[in-house]
């Protein structure tokens, strides 16, 4: 009646076999592939690099003016580009420019990685409810996932530092953009892409001139949700070599140090409004087309 | 092109449609027999179309005609394949359309047909002029040319100065003149027209009427017209057929529509209709006998033309003339004006209702 009072788990030995068996065979993957994805990431490492010291490396009054005037840009409002250049001159104020700028280069990176590959993911999914149905579960998983899961087999398969953390940030974020490519695609009015066919489109072209232009207010609705749950990632990616704010959270957290981590945490605050304000804003005006006028 | 003057045929044989999730097992039932509500009933299946069988003359107007539900734009969407029949053929001058590949089946779209639709179905991130361009843009047209091409058909529907306004700024006759504009632009044989002046008020809809009627004088296009309304089919179809619950219930001329409806449910169609301005004079002469007396009224004319000059010179019998003058047959006064008020074949329908 044991079985009753202690659930009939299987067998230590058979267990520990199983993890055995999982990890030595991801290991020997590692071994093999390892460097494989170390060169295939090496333009991500670059660019990676390269947003990073665009960013920190040039004065700060041109990487202020540059962010307020794409923030003027995307969303067309001076009270959305004024609010941007008040938060950054308040986050570099309280000395945190560098560790700002590493982490919004991180969270571009991360962001235009989850678009290059979530959007052909999305794609394909609402080409095809075969596909839907496979990566549906798939997504489900990935997002409810602990996040400190991912770190593992990235840190294995790729060591630590910032490209790892990218990975882990990017693989973290990327489920809305993909569910939102989806949706929006599937949401495109039927009448309107029967009367592409009708002309002659073919799929690529239905694809160009009617599916995306119609779901991309949807897809920026996807691409905020990502910036958001990126932004989210910068504390644990910190833990594997992200170099950034969530560094300073970190050791406000071994430390003890209140304010160090209410100041780091405020600045990602700060950055997440002007990611949120001036991406919603662009999707809005994408949306410019849709305002009802006449019935 | 040969074809165009001539225009291209369109020939629909057998053509059966089934929506559901195995239409194609309910083919031989529905070929044995079964209604549409027994399909529905007990297989959870619309019978869309049954049985259609239209020959539709290139170069000339075919008007549908049914009540909603019917399936007339089931009907029109398997011209160019929007829908694919569950059995049947539809012949496009030599092509059968159902066996077409991915390829043809586009070309033939871009070249061969342009449609407009009874929802309009505008791109509605596009202005009227991006839309009116779509077809040429596919077609690879150049884009100056594409936008002369386009301009002149905005300006004929009358949206000049709404180039650069998107659909959702316009009001619903406007948008379905974007429609038309596009449809025209394409400048393709086949023009396929699903309800396409159903929006439009009175005036604008006659201008659209006309609008189609002289183009139809200059380039002879195959067009298929779906209307619900009688004397819009009247003014533009040389053929009507009519459908009731996916099949044809009659298809001929005006005139055999209107003078020999074959059911009742046709007859209440065509109750309504001023026969005086449908019926032509062919249709109720009689045989010429010895000299003929009276006015001469060309072959063709309707019937109130006759009258009118059968009245206003106070006679009661009247020649009907050809082309080049010869007699070809007797009207009586009497014969025009009861065809005129009374349908010929049925009459029961009318006492009926009277
Ligand atoms: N995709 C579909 N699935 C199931 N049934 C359909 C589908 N499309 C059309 N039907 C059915 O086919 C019949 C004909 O529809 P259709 O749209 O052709 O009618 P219609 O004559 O154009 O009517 P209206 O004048 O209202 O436009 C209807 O009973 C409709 O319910
Ligand atoms: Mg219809």
């Amino acid at each position: 009646m044991d079985w009753l009072v202690e659930f009939p788990a299987m067998s230590r030995s058979s267990l520990t076999a199983i993890k055995k068996t999982i990890d030595l065979g991801f290991r020997d993957f590692t071994r093999a592939y390892g460097d494989a994805f170390e060169t295939a990431l090496s333009p991500v490492k670059w660019f990676m690099f390269w947003m990073e010291d665009l960013l920190t490396d040039s004065p700060w009054i041109l990487v202020l003016l540059a962010i307020t005037a794409i923030a003027y840009v995307a969303s067309r409002s001076v009270k959305i580009a004024a609010s941007v250049a008040v938060i950054l001159l308040l986050v570099g104020y309280f000395g945190m420019w560098e560790d700002t700028m590493s982490t919004i280069a991180m969270t571009v990176v991360a962001t235009l990685l989850a678009i290059v590959v979530g959007i052909p993911i999305g794609i394909l999914m609402a080409r095809s409810d075969r596909i839907q149905a496979i990566f549906n579960p798939i997504l489900d998983v990935m997002q409810t996932m602990p996040s400190f899961v991912y770190l593992v087999p990235v840190i294995m398969l790729l060591g630590i530092g910032r490209v790892p953390g990218l990975i882990a940030v990017m693989v973290y974020a990327i489920p809305p953009i993909i569910r939102l490519t989806n949706l929006g695609i599937r949401l495109v009015d039927k009448d309107v892409l029967e009367a592409a066919d009708a002309f002659g489109s073919s799929s690529w072209q239905r694809l160009k001139n009617v599916q995306m232009p119609l779901a991309l207010p949807t897809i920026m609705a996807g691409v905020n949700q990502t910036i958001m749950m990126a932004l989210a990632m910068v504390v644990v990616a910190a833990m594997i070599g992200v170099p950034g704010l969530g560094l300073g959270i970190l050791r406000s957290i071994n430390n003890q140090y209140f304010t160090l981590g209410m100041f780091n945490g405020l600045a990602i605050v700060g950055i997440a409004i002007i990611f949120d304000r001036v991406s919603q804003a662009y999707g809005k005006r994408l949306q410019k087309h849709l305002e009802v006028v006449h019935g | 092109m040969a074809d165009q003057e001539e225009g291209i045929g369109i020939s629909i044989r057998k053509l059966y449609k089934i929506f559901g999730s195995d239409p194609a097992a309910y083919v031989d039932l529905v070929k044995q027999g079964m209604t549409k509500t027994e399909l529905n009933e007990k297989h959870n299946h619309v019978l869309g179309l049954k049985d259609i069988n239209i020959e539709m003359p290139g170069g000339a107007i075919q008007v549908v005609m049914g009540l909603s539900g019917s399936g007339k734009s089931t009907l029109i969407r398997h011209i160019n394949r929007l829908i694919d029949p569950t059995a049947g053929e539809v012949i496009v001058g030599d092509d059968d359309v159902v066996k077409m590949n991915e390829k043809e089946l586009r070309e033939f779209r871009r070249h061969k047909t342009a449609m407009v639709f009874q929802k309009f179905a505008l791109l509605p991130h596009r202005t009227v002029m991006e839309n009116t361009v779509y077809g040429l843009e596919l077609q690879g047209v150049p884009r100056k040319k594409q936008e002369e091409e386009a301009q002149r058909w905005i300006t004929r529907v009358g949206l000049e100065g709404f180039e650069d306004n998107y659909p959702n700024q316009l009001s619903g006759g406007m948008q379905q003149r974007v429609g038309l504009a596009r449809a025209l632009t394409n400048d393709a044989p086949i023009l396929l027209m699903d309800e396409a002046f159903s929006a439009l008020d009175p005036l604008i809809r006659m201008d659209m009427q006309s609008v189609l009627l002289d183009l139809q004088k200059e380039i002879r296009k195959t067009i298929v017209f779906i209307t619900h309304d009688l004397d819009e089919a009247l003014r533009l179809g040389e053929r009507i057929a009519i459908l009731r619950d996916g099949e044809v219930v009659q298809q001929g001329t005006k005139q055999e529509i209107v003078l020999k409806p074959a059911d009742e449910y046709i007859s209440n169609f065509v109750r309504e209709v001023n026969r005086g301005r449908v019926i032509t004079v062919d249709m109720v002469m009689n045989p010429v006998e010895g000299e003929p007396s009276g006015p001469k009224i060309k072959t063709g004319a309707v019937l109130e033309t006759a009258a009118k000059k059968m009245t206003e010179q106070s006679v009661s019998q009247a020649v009907v003339i050809d082309e080049n003058g010869m007699p070809i047959g007797a009207l009586d006064i009497q014969d025009v004006i009861s065809a005129m008020v009374t349908p010929v074949d049925h009459t029961m329908v009318d006492d009926e209702a009277a």
